[in-house]
């Protein structure tokens, strides 16, 4: 599961089917049904995004006169912009307060957990893994009231530490289990052989074990990065106040839940928010992709 | 050697952080809720002890019912959905595009990395009847057909939800079955082909059977998240209109935190996990292959 896409260059042995050079057109012919398949699958995919981009410079009258497919009059008119951004820097600011953190905490804890269940010998390791991974199974719904309870009782409710807390410990059984699954590749004897040079376990966590995976320890990181960033259900539940919304919840309420007139600035919020996530993917699109399937399990 | 790496003091200085963390925050509450399920309350109001009485109202209670089958209805449909299509797409990756089918691949993957919220909006958007028509409703009356209040009844607003949940999962379950259907040797499909089978025929009597590991694990995977499905509906028509498009999720959460029953809340959320833990065992025991392992 976490090979997959490494393993793609296989295809390259694929001979070409005879080509028939006296009668190219019939070999553009069958493959027509193949073109629109593939034409199809991207104007699916890209066109509503088009459609989103360019209804975000659009005016009120705009939206209100022109068809909806029409292009804005002008693209650099940005008011949409600066509307969404004033209402949204705050959100902004507590999504990354109460992502970063988490994310650390998590990946830490994580891939020292991971370590020690799979490289470390002790009586155990498979349950306690296997503990981990019932985190994984488990619908969020099952801890949300007794959390609830506690941050309510804890007087945490109006601050991001509730957040904080929940992402830290929902994150953990993932990072644990891709973690173990990634300390498994790496060949014990290179952790025999640093014993036999004396070191400690410690040592060889931070010295030896910890630079093999980095790359592992990144693509976690990063999988990670968007379960947090992408979350509604704990903001939604943990954030009573609307100074504590994240980028999420804020855009959901954006334009109050039934008013629905003033698409310009939501346009452009929405365009905002898939930015950020944009600008991630454009620099590391293989590494997201590897580690998104291999951390399926998550569902 | 294994004494070195069974160092005690060493594995709980590792495993002792997440251990406490986890537990705290996620065992622990597991427990904890279990207990809920035989109060009354919350956690403002306080809680009186009502013995078995929310299990007796969940059996009785015709909304939890009809979220149940809401549900499963919303698990079936989106999880074939979301697996066929990708198949499909995955096919096309493998077997047409090849070797230039990575651009394709980045971009039909970049929906499962956007906000929630945000494709839910854009649905909402792209769907819209009130107070102006969005794109489908403009090309339906452009091609002739009476725009549809998409939104506005049970039926459609589930189409929407399923088209929407396949779409921004389909370019994911792309690239996971692509990686199974490129670790099927050459070999095999060449001699299939020089044994005179192409196109369809091969897809049918080498491809399929030999992906089906990999199709199993994807629609674990797929029905493990499709049962679990808030976000989305949340953020499109907040299980409306009525209550016509309310999974479990959604009715637990409103049963909890709009009506303040912990109680009977708590209750939903163990329906809900018994459910995924039943459906995830039943296609583990029909396949016994474990694909956690590999």
């Amino acid at each position: 599961m976490t090979t997959s896409v490494e393993s793609l260059p296989r295809t390259a042995t694929v001979p070409s089917p005879p080509s028939r050079p006296r009668r190219p057109w019939l070999t553009v012919l069958r493959r027509l049904p193949v073109y629109l398949a593939v034409t199809l699958l991207l104007a699916v995919v890209v066109l509503p995004l088009v459609w989103l981009l360019l209804g975000s410079f659009k005016t009120q009258a705009e939206f209100q006169l022109n068809p909806t497919w029409a292009l804005p009059g002008s693209f650099t008119n940005i008011d949409n912009y600066l509307a969404a951004w004033a209402a949204m820097s705050v959100y902004l600011r507590n999504s990354v307060v109460a992502v970063f953190p988490s994310l650390i905490l998590t990946v830490l804890l994580g891939t020292a957990a991971g370590f020690a269940l799979e490289v470390l010998v002790w009586k155990g390791r498979r349950t306690t893994l296997l503990l981990f991974l019932a985190g994984i199974m488990i619908p969020g719904q099952m801890i949300l009231l007794p959390l609830f309870s506690m941050y309510f009782k804890a007087s945490l409710t109006q601050t991001l530490w509730p957040l904080v807390i929940t992402y830290t410990a929902t994150g953990l059984p993932l990072t644990v289990f891709m973690m173990a699954t990634y300390f498994r590749s790496v060949p014990r004897e290179v952790f025999e052989a640093a014993t036999i040079d004396g070191a400690t376990v410690l040592r060889q966590f931070l010295s030896v074990g910890l630079p093999m995976v980095r790359n592992s320890v990144f693509t976690i990181a990063l999988v990670q990065f968007f379960f947090m960033w992408n979350d509604l259900l704990i903001a939604l539940t943990f954030t009573t106040d609307e100074k504590l919304w994240t980028v999420q919840v804020g855009l959901l309420n954006f334009t109050g839940r039934f008013g629905v007139v003033d698409y310009g600035p939501t346009f452009a919020g929405i365009c905002i928010n898939m930015g950020l996530v944009l600008g991630l993917y454009v620099f590391l699109n293989q590494q997201v992709m590897k580690g998104m399937t291999a951390g399926a399990v998550k569902g | 050697m294994n004494q070195v790496l069974g160092d005690k003091k060493a594995i709980v200085t590792l495993l002792a952080p997440a251990m406490i963390v986890y537990s705290l925050v996620m065992l622990v509450p597991m427990v904890w809720s279990l207990g809920y399920t035989f109060f009354d309350g919350s956690v403002i109001s306080g809680f009186t002890f009502s013995g078995v009485d929310n299990f007796v109202r969940l059996f009785q209670d015709a909304r939890a019912l009809d979220a149940l089958l809401f549900t499963l209805k919303y698990a079936v449909v989106v999880t074939v959905g979301q697996v066929l299509v990708g198949y499909g797409i995955s096919l096309l990756y493998v077997f047409f595009l090849k070797h230039s089918s990575a651009l394709v691949r980045t971009l039909v993957f970049f929906p499962v990395l956007m906000p929630t919220v945000a494709v839910s909006l854009m649905f909402g958007k792209l769907f819209e009847f009130t107070p102006q028509n969005g794109p489908v409703n403009a090309l339906l009356v452009v091609v002739g057909i009476a725009p549809v209040d998409w939104l506005g009844s049970g039926d459609t607003a589930f189409l929407v939800i399923a088209m929407m949940d396949i779409w921004r999962a389909m370019g994911f379950y792309a690239v996971l079955l692509y990686a199974g259907l490129v670790d099927i040797p050459e070999e095999l499909l060449e001699s299939a082909r020089l044994d005179g089978a192409g196109g369809w025929r091969l897809v049918r009597t080498m491809v399929l059977p030999l992906s089906l590991p990999v199709l199993l694990s994807a629609v674990i995977f797929s029905i493990n998240g499709t049962l679990k499905v808030f976000d989305s509906i949340y953020a499109l028509t907040s299980g409306g209109p009525g209550s016509s498009t309310s999974p479990l999720t959604l009715l637990m959460y409103r049963t909890s935190f709009a009506y303040g029953e912990y109680g009977y809340g708590a209750t939903i959320a163990l329906l809900l996990t018994v459910l995924s833990l039943l459906v995830t065992v039943a296609i583990f025991r029909s396949n016994r292959r474990d694909i956690t392992e590999s």
